[in-house]
């Protein structure tokens, strides 16, 4: 562990990872550091589903990059990452939901997005299982599912084949100014860092705008096609990023095992893993408001996970002001897996000095930050550091 | 909602049994809930055959004032003093209108959910009747035609000769008794036995049954053989190999604790058993633990326990405290027994590459050798993550790896979804009495 690293990047989550493997690919001399091992925090809860979101501008170009960057990777996804294109049906309820679904196929379709408007009879034959008398549903069929944690190994093991090294478990206690220190008192040098410790970032940058958001998870026993495609409700947008409250939204994705992962749920100040039986409860029952079926299923197992969220709902992509060494690539609140390929792209060319695929200030820490970009940063010296 | 029982105890077997009599026995309101339709666990499952004292019992038992509810599995807690329980497979099945789950509320709680065998892997242990010796047991109790059938009892512990005993009872031809142990590793526990008389003349009656059988030492299955069902099994001692044909392979290296459920509640595990103090307490309040999940112990410990459990929570604690005495009296056996069944290092080597250790997900050895641990296993190769959720694979990869469980997530089994929503299904506990 001598010399100089190109970059460090601390996490091996699925959007470590794929940091990782772009910077390897570029021939950056490539660290990776991980506390517990890979894809074991946020990675391991999520559904993994890859999904376009329109909630704003920069998201759609973010998610609608990733899902495309996801698509070439396919072909060479080892089987047990399960990668299948089973498109998304956002699933309209009446007639004022269909307005919302004729509204969003032009924006899907502008940005190079197929998108289908089912009526009520097409979605019935689509996904027999749903409830009758739907209004009708916008079916994005290049939207797809896959393993996470096989995902992130994968990315992972591309990286450590291009050159990168990993580390791990080892916990780093302090991240700055090109060095990164780790639990047992040793040190790296790197001329970049990427923090990519999802909602731990803030343990090393304790000024950060994240907060956990934590969500529940239900996965069944096996079911062949009990459902084709990932089912989500289309008031989704509006109750996953109602920033205000704890929600529950009708989310079903079918897995290629046949098994189903019922979501989703999202509160904000629940700081353990235990698991909130009144939310599940609600969300349980929204799922059966949508597949009256599913009650009968046999669930196999309930666990919760915590989303890193920002207060704009976009990620913290891009340099850390006051910092020249340190790079952020966290705060993807639910949409980690989507657009951790796009991340990993958006790191690499911050690193190497290029012009990304897309335009990267959208996703810039900076944001948050005041005129003077001051914000408290733990040092090595363990003293706030300003910009 | 149901009316709050004072003592809930989960599990009747016979720590539960003894603990709900003695609970009701105080005056106070009792209720035990337990999969099995029937009351006395794995161990006094069948009413025929049954030992004086277990029928002795369960006749106080069923005169006791206990509120039943058998033929339901815990499942969930869903908060403090609830114990969530969803009617057992086969009636759900037959009756859909039936209501799927009831919520038990208590005031104190003894966990008495028992132990369960460990199974190891080895080339073939996956083939049709090769089974766990307590399962061939219970199928036999059940039902299932054993006379006439040559069977191998392998694996480690008392259980091995006590089935051996009773399917040679029923006219098997027990053609070797495999305990994996050596005589020397034994010896402490046989001289357990030889201060307590009632095992003394157990194990004596035991082995005059099976006398006509082979029971060697250091002796253990290394492969099945056969397609469809199973042909031959391959065993070993010492250094020599030879093959037996049989029909049945009743295998079971010891047993593992049932702990999910107190994991679950918070109670503190120590070495892999709940951690309680002198009166069966565990570390989370209002809640007791009796029999297996403690300390392999067998059933008079477990009576015991169940005893001391249920008089502390009733607060008598000087007549509790006169039963933990004689219980201290009890615990060299546990000791000894507990070395006696040590798993030899060597059988860790039975298991191939392509050896299923995980049968839910069909995972093979060589796909755990690299991981870190239990949930990075789970994580990446679904090792533990079926239906089963590593009850089965995760007692042997506990002796393969030294992998400990990790975090307990409800359902403690699958369960049916509906069970996370809904209203509380109303239920009268007087119809769930176990008919006489």
């Amino acid at each position: 562990m001598t010399g100089v690293w190109d970059v460090v990047v601390i996490g091996a989550g699925i959007v470590g990872a794929a940091c990782a493997r772009t910077c390897a690919a570029s021939g950056l001399r490539t660290a990776v550091i991980d506390a517990t091992g890979i894809g074991a925090g946020a990675t391991a809860a999520g559904m993994g589903h890859i999904v376009v979101m329109d909630d704003s501008p920069a998201q759609l170009a973010l998610t609608r990059w990733s899902q495309e960057l996801w698509r070439e990777l396919a072909a060479e996804l080892p089987r047990e990452v399960e990668f299948e294109c089973r498109g998304t049906l956002w699933v309209a309820t009446g007639e004022d939901e269909m307005k919302e679904v004729r509204r969003r196929q032009p924006v899907y379709a502008s940005a190079g997005v197929p998108a289908e408007i089912l009526d009520s009879r097409a979605l019935a034959e689509a996904e027999p299982q749903l409830r009758k008398g739907l209004a009708g549903a916008l079916l994005v069929p290049s939207d797809a599912v896959l393993y996470p944690p096989a995902a992130a190994a994968y990315l992972m093991h591309e990286a450590i084949r291009m050159g990168a090294q990993m580390l791990s478990p080892q916990r780093v206690v302090a991240a700055g100014q090109g060095r990164v220190r780790l639990r047992d008192g040793s040190e790296l040098s790197a001329k970049r860092i990427v923090n990519a410790c999802g909602t731990g970032a803030t343990d090393l940058l304790p000024g950060l705008p994240i907060r956990r958001r934590r969500g529940h998870l239900v996965i069944t026993d096996r079911y062949p096609g009990f459902v084709r495609h990932q089912l989500v409700e289309l008031g989704y947008l509006k109750s996953a990023h109602s920033i205000a409250s704890d929600s529950t939204a009708f989310n079903v994705q079918p897995r290629q095992t046949g098994q189903l992962l019922i979501g989703s749920s999202r509160e904000f100040g629940a700081e353990d893993t235990s698991i909130n039986h009144a939310l599940l409860r609600a969300m349980v029952q929204r799922a059966a408001s949508y597949l009256p079926a599913i009650g009968r299923l046999q669930a196999i197992r309930v666990w919760t996970g915590f989303r890193a969220a920002t207060p704009d709902k976009l990620p913290l992509i891009g340099p850390w002001p006051g910092d020249e060494s340190l790079c952020l690539a966290t705060g993807h609140e639910g949409l980690g897996i989507t657009t951790s390929l796009a991340t990993g792209k958006l790191i690499a060319a911050e690193i190497l000095g290029e012009k990304p695929g897309i335009p990267a200030e959208p996703y810039f820490p900076a944001r948050f930050l005041g005129e003077n970009h001051s914000a408290p940063v733990q040092t090595l010296c363990g003293e706030a550091a300003h910009g | 909602m149901n009316p709050i029982l004072d003592i809930l105890v989960t599990g009747a077997g016979p720590a539960g049994i003894a603990a709900a009599v003695t609970a009701a026995e105080c005056g106070l309101r009792a209720g035990v809930v337990d999969d099995n339709p029937a009351s006395g666990g794995q161990i006094w499952r069948s009413g025929a055959h049954l030992p004086a004292g277990a029928r002795r019992w369960k006749a106080r038992f069923d005169a006791a004032a206990v509120v039943r509810f058998q033929g339901w599995r815990v499942i969930d807690c869903p908060e403090p003093g609830v114990v969530r329980a969803q009617r057992n497979d086969a009636e759900v099945a037959s009756d859909p209108a039936a209501e799927d789950r009831i919520d038990l509320h208590y005031r104190q709680l003894i966990l008495a959910t028992g132990a369960r065998e460990r199974f190891l892997p080895f080339p073939g242990w996956t083939l049709p009747n090769v089974m766990g010796a307590g399962g061939l047991d219970a199928m036999v109790r059940g039902g299932l035609p054993i006379a006439g059938k040559r069977v191998v009892v392998a694996g480690t512990g008392p259980l091995l000769l006590a089935v051996a005993t009773h399917l040679a009872a029923r006219g098997a031809e027990i053609v070797a008794i495999c305990e994996q142990a050596s005589l020397a590793q034994m010896a402490p526990l046989m001289f357990q036995v030889l201060r307590r008389p009632g095992k003394l003349w157990q194990g004596a009656s035991f082995r005059w049954i099976t006398r006509k059988s082979r029971c060697l030492t250091r002796c253990w299955p290394v492969a099945a053989q056969g397609d469809q069902r199973l042909r031959s099994v391959t065993l070993q001692r010492d250094r020599k190999q030879w093959t037996v044909d049989c029909d049945y392979l009743a295998c079971g290296f010891h047993l593992v604790p049932s702990t999910e459920l107190a994991a679950l509640l918070g109670c503190r595990l120590e070495n892999g058993f709940v951690a309680t103090d002198e009166l069966m307490q565990t570390s989370a309040p209002g809640i007791w633990c009796a029999g297996e999940p403690s300390g392999i112990g067998g059933v008079e410990l477990s009576l015991l326990e169940g005893q001391i459990a249920a008089l502390a929570a009733a607060g008598k604690t000087g007549a509790a405290r006169r039963l933990a005495a004689q219980r201290r009296g009890a615990l060299p056996f546990v000791r000894a027994l507990e070395s006696a069944c040590r798993l030899n290092p060597q059988l860790r080597d039975l298991a191939r590459d392509e050896t299923i250790v995980c049968r839910c997900e069909d995972v093979p050895l060589k796909a755990l050798r690299d991981r870190t641990g239990w949930r990075d296993a789970r994580l990446h190769t679904r090792c533990g993550m079926g239906p089963c959720q590593g009850r089965i694979c995760g007692g042997a990869a506990e002796f393969l790896f030294g992998w400990h469980a990790g975090s307990i997530r409800p359902p403690l089994f699958p369960a049916l979804v509906s069970c996370f929503s809904g209203p509380d299904a109303a239920l009268d506990p007087a119809t769930h009495r176990e008919a006489p």
